[in-house]
């Protein structure tokens, strides 16, 4: 108990600005609130009914007057508009440096999975100053991601993954909050984001991290299932080879291309008929139902990591060239 | 009175007195005993919802759930929105005082459908029933916004028998504002041109294109989600290929032009009391006409702004955003129009006066607050918040709500025949106007410091503006407990009124004794001066200047 | 000009709210017009669902709308075409009075709704044999999604179909009506209002038959539905 608080922590890049934004609308606020209040009272004394016989003089109406205040209200809409979609697309677009990390939503509890391997549950520890950009999903229904401190907020949805970011900027312990009501214990799907000293986090990070990093595991999943017998990275299995596709442009059947991103990756791996890569059989199959959102965010991790950066051991220079090759040739193909 | 082209019958049986059996109310066509049926079942359903708000409350006092268990206070707060929204609000005003007063306000006998009339109530009571009866079982625990795949899938509650019930009521809305429409079409009175009607028709005839045009989709809607959680087809489960953003843009197509349904009516009532308490025409009469209408069709373009950080696409969200700051213009002006016309008035400080000023004031907060949800950046924070509850309750029981009650003071000696005790009346306006403002305001700055709704417990810092919220609660409740009582005590003990004892304008008060016959006319009446001609002969000269 | 009593025109007819039976005529209409403009937004959120999802699932939609029979739909079309015919022949008669022809027409217009119904209730049954009613028993092998199409399809057609039941049922009061010589070419609303419903549950099957049968057949499956 104690003093009432009127803010919340303003911790991160953006919410100085939807501060300033919101003391904006609360000043128009006031300003019109107390003004139509004042003249209500004002009038309702000063032009109070004397006799039960007052017959008041009929004002019909006043065309300048109904212009000036169908204007004014529409001027301040449109400042406010053009502010707020400002900031919205600052709070909406992640930065380039931004690092990745995934959540997923379950009822009731917030999973987190780091790149290094490490995990944690309602919980989420980020350095302080770097830009963090959360790729999220549900296992069940529809989720939001809300830290007041930060400003930010995002629905997690089944099915697809949505994106939310923030730069933290001041060291402490904020409350994490899922808005989207889930269900019986909605208000229990709650937790912490510790915003720490960069050095701290990477000491945080380092201490038992498991099994190895998030693509690490991908990889280990990805031979467990048998994956790496068809998709070779010799280009000669059944299935495509997987090296240097995550983030390209892949070509499907009747070419049409499609952007090989986590939304692609993700439903090519739970419903690999949807959209086939041109030159191959629909024969694998369907994986729904068999790897968790978890699992997954694992696999497509290890996908990017033999993606174009071509960290891991097993890429060779020559598929992704050679692909690229094909590529540039159905592009001319096309043109003519 | 220079329109009466009839005098004013005395001693004959009115609507109330000309048949005193059961059968003949339960089947009656008549439409102000049909008005007074919705009255009473909405009373209880108000009486329903609000000890459901009282429970609420009482669970948020302290930050540890510990009143209820969560899934009975999710229980609670789902079948308080679901009565308050279908069972109260939606048919508060036009089933009740829209039922009355059209046909007395436009000089008809009845609306032009009145078996459909009755008929409405009728499927309104089976939806009332099937929702109570899904609440006796053991209740659901959806939210009324029924969001997928949560209520089609993992809900274990009666989502099925709730859904039928609200499916149901709205047709009872459909056939409501068809009836509406129709009737102020086809059976004005000689001379009352479309701007000669009172503001309340106008009010009532844009809600009735809201009814017609939106009801259907939310209907259809849950339909999908029924078919889904019964038959397991999949429209909004992603399990099942579905799209659950698909059910928002459908649920809230309908159900953010619904908040227009509730309020422009309030709107319309709010005119009248304005007028006939100041004496004066309604400034800017035209505008204001046409701002309801506009605020009907515009109110259709605006619905994805519940949807800023649904995944739906940033440029349909702009186009929201946008549409949204447009549609708060025709309600700024009106809210210009009712102050302006107080202006050199002849204002009466009387009961349905304190709720028209009171009405002025939380609808300019709520209107206002509004705003702060359509600026996309700022909702980003704002969104599912407490912001969000203590917005649309200024607009719905501060806008709403104050215009049901001004309005249900303004006609009672109308409806009933009697008046009400006066200071009693006046104090509990202010009382409820002093609950309210305790009750919500504390949750504007608990949404802006983050607390989630729909929260069973909650952070203990957020307890203070928790404890004030409960606190102005009891205060409201105390003040509604008041009309209750002297309203029903007014009755049987009430002075007898007169035809017209606020000397208003209009057809049901110059006309029409109080209460009205069956036929309302004995003569259909002709009009041939404007609405709200308190000074005739003046008005004539600004007309010409 | 001073007052219309309430006995104007047919008394018989015209009920004591109404002045006079024309003005009972046109609000029976309008009413009639925004009931038909309810039933618009109503089959208006399942249009909608199916432009998302044909959007989404175009080669689901595409094999799945293979399966279904174009010429039974086409019989149907047809069928339903021909029933407007005699339903606006029925309204004609009506207007002029001639109870036989009213008859005629009206039973005529339900015959060839009966039939519409019964060759639906093959096609249905055909999908039952095939298990592409939407469940637990589904099935439509290599293609997912599938169901998505079919309960599109029976959700439309269904609710379609539901409209041709409500409306066989109207008729039957509204023969025993026009046998008793109820309608006269002073009082025909009845008729002609329901006339109206049936050509709108005619036009909503017009749009359902390409939509669901027709726009699949003709493209080859994955023609650029992707992004």
């Amino acid at each position: 108990m104690g003093s009432i608080p009127f803010l919340p922590p303003s911790a991160s890049s953006v919410s100085g600005e939807v501060d300033a934004f919101y003391f904006f609308m609360v000043a128009v606020t006031a300003f019109f609130s107390l003004l139509v209040f004042g003249l209500v009272v004002f009038m309702a004394v000063k032009y109070r009914r004397k006799s039960d016989q007052d017959q008041p003089r009929a004002i019909l109406g006043s065309v300048p007057l109904e212009i000036v205040w169908t204007a004014i209200p529409f001027l301040i809409g449109m400042v406010m508009f053009g502010w707020s979609a400002k900031i919205f697309f600052t709070i909406m677009t992640p930065p380039e440096d931004a690092i990745e990390m995934y959540a997923t939503g379950k009822q009731w509890m917030w999973k987190i999975q780091h790149r290094n391997g490490k995990r944690e549950i309602n919980e989420l520890h980020v350095p302080v100053g770097q830009a963090i950009k959360l790729k999220m999903t549900s296992e069940d229904v529809i989720h939001s991601f809300f830290v007041p401190a930060f400003r930010t907020k995002m629905d997690v949805l089944p099915g697809r993954y949505t994106t939310t970011w923030f730069r933290p900027t001041k060291v402490g312990k904020y409350h994490l909050f899922c808005t989207e009501y889930c269900g019986t214990k909605h208000s229990g799907m709650i937790g912490w984001v510790y915003v720490m000293q960069p050095e701290d986090y990477q000491k945080w990070l380092q201490g038992d991290s498991g099994e190895g990093t998030l693509a690490q595991r991908g990889e280990k999943l990805f031979n467990e299932l048998g994956c790496a017998n068809c998709h070779r990275t010799d280009g000669k299995g059944r299935g495509p080879s997987l090296v240097g596709v995550a983030g390209e442009m892949v070509e499907l059947e009747r070419g049409a291309k499609v952007l090989a991103d986590e939304e692609y990756l993700r439903e090519s791996i739970l419903n690999p008929q949807a959209k086939l890569v041109a030159g191959y059989q629909g024969i694998m199959p369907v994986f729904q139902g068999l790897v968790s959102e978890d699992q997954l965010l694992q696999l497509i991790e290890y996908l990017k990591s033999i993606g174009k950066t071509q960290k891991a051991p097993a890429a060779k220079p020559a598929a992704p060239a050679s692909r690229t090759a094909a590529t540039a040739a159905t592009v001319q193909g096309k043109g003519l | 009175m220079s329109t009466v082209s009839s005098t004013i019958p005395e001693a004959k049986p009115n609507y109330l007195t000309s048949d005193f059996s059961i059968k003949s109310w339960l089947l009656t066509t008549d439409h102000k005993r049909i008005g007074i049926l919705y009255l009473i079942s909405i009373s209880l359903m108000f009486l329903l919802g609000g000890i459901l708000a009282g429970l609420i409350r009482l669970e948020l006092l302290t930050p540890t759930g510990d009143v209820f268990q969560p899934e009975n206070y999710n229980k609670i707060f789902t079948m308080h929105g679901v009565v308050m929204i279908f069972f109260f609000l939606i048919p508060s005003i036009p089933a009740t005082l829209g039922n009355f007063l059209i046909p007395l306000m436009i000089g008809a006998r009845d609306l032009a459908f009145p078996r459909i009339n009755l008929l409405s109530w009728y499927i309104y009571l089976v939806g009332g029933v099937l929702t109570l009866s899904a609440m006796a079982l053991g209740g659901v625990d959806t939210g009324w916004t029924f969001y997928t795949p949560y209520s089609s899938t993992y809900s274990n509650t009666y989502v099925m028998l709730t859904a039928l019930g609200v499916f149901v009521s709205g047709f009872s809305s459909i056939l409501t504002g068809l009836n509406f429409i129709v009737t102020i079409h086809r059976m004005r009175a000689p001379g009352l041109t479309w701007f000669r009607l009172p503001l309340f028709v106008w009010g009532h005839y844009a809600t009735s294109l809201i009814m017609i045009l939106g009801t259907p989709v939310v209907a259809v809607t849950i339909l999908l989600v029924a078919l889904e959680r019964g038959l397991r087809i999949g429209f909004f489960d992603p399990a099942l290929g579905g799209d659950p953003v698909l059910f928002q843009h459908l649920f809230w197509f309908y159900s953010h032009p619904a908040v227009y349904i509730m309020i422009l009516p309030g709107m319309g009532v709010q005119s009248e009391l304005i007028a006939a308490m100041s004496r004066k025409k309604v400034f800017g009469y035209e505008v204001v006409a046409i701002s309801s209408v506009a605020i009907a069709v515009i109110g259709f373009l605006v619905w994805g702004h519940h949807m800023f950080v649904s995944s739906q696409s940033w440029y349909a969200g702009l186009v929201f955003s946008f549409l949204s700051f447009l549609v708060a213009v025709p309600s700024a002006i009106k809210v210009f129009n009712w102050t302006a016309t107080l202006y050199r008035g002849s204002n009466a400080f009387l009961t349905p006066m304190l709720y028209a000023y009171g009405f002025i004031g939380l609808f300019t907060i709520g209107g206002l607050t509004g705003l702060f949800l359509s600026a996309m950046g700022l909702d980003v924070h704002m969104h599912d918040t407490y912001f969000v509850v203590a917005h649309f309750h200024y607009v719905m029981v501060g806008g709403a709500i104050m215009a049901f009650l001004g309005g249900l003071h303004f006609w009672w000696p109308k409806m009933t025949g009697r008046m009400y005790y006066e200071p009693l009346a006046r104090l509990s306006a202010v009382l409820i106007f002093v609950g309210f403002n305790l009750t919500f305001f504390p949750q504007f700055i608990l949404g802006y410091l983050g607390m989630p709704r729909r929260y069973h417990a909650y952070p203990e810092e957020f307890q203070v503006l928790n404890v004030l919220s409960t606190a102005g609660a009891t205060v409201l409740a105390i003040g509604y407990l008041f009309p209750a009582t002297y309203l029903l005590y007014s009755l049987f003990k009430g002075e007898k009124a007169p035809a017209n004892p606020w000397n208003a304008k209009g057809l049901e008060w110059e006309q029409a004794p109080s209460p009205p016959p069956t036929f309302n006319f004995d003569h259909t009446p002709e009009v041939h001066e404007p609405a709200y001609a308190y000074a005739p002969e003046k008005e004539k000269e600004v007309v010409h200047s | 000009m001073s007052t219309h009593s309430v006995t104007a025109g047919n008394p018989a007819a015209v009920l004591h709210h109404f002045d006079t039976a024309e003005q009972q005529r046109d609000a029976a209409t309008l009413g009639m017009w925004l009931f038909l403009i309810t039933e618009v937004m109503f089959f208006g959120g399942f249009f909608t669902a199916y432009i998302c999802y044909r959007h989404y699932y175009y080669d689901a939609f595409v094999a799945a709308s293979h399966t279904l029979n174009i010429p039974l739909g086409a019989f149907n079309t047809a069928v339903l075409i021909c029933s407007s015919l005699t339903m606006a022949m029925a309204v004609h008669s009506a207007q002029l009075g001639q109870r036989k022809k009213i008859v005629t027409y009206l039973l005529l217009t339900m015959l060839l709704g009966a039939t519409f119904l019964g060759v639906k209730t093959i096609e249905y049954a055909d999908k039952f044999e095939h298990h592409h009613v939407p469940g637990p028993n589904f099935s439509f092998p290599g293609v997912e999604n599938a169901q998505l199409f079919f309960s599109l399809y029976f959700g439309m057609t269904g609710l379609h179909a539901a409209h041709m039941v409500v409306g066989i049922g109207v008729m039957i009061p509204m023969l025993l009506a026009a046998m008793k010589g109820k309608y006269t070419s002073d009082y025909y609303t009845p008729v002609e209002n329901f006339g109206l419903y049936w050509h709108f549950v005619d036009i909503v099957w017009i749009f359902l038959f390409p939509l669901l049968y027709l726009l699949g057949g003709h493209l080859t499956p994955g023609g650029g539905a992707h992004h």
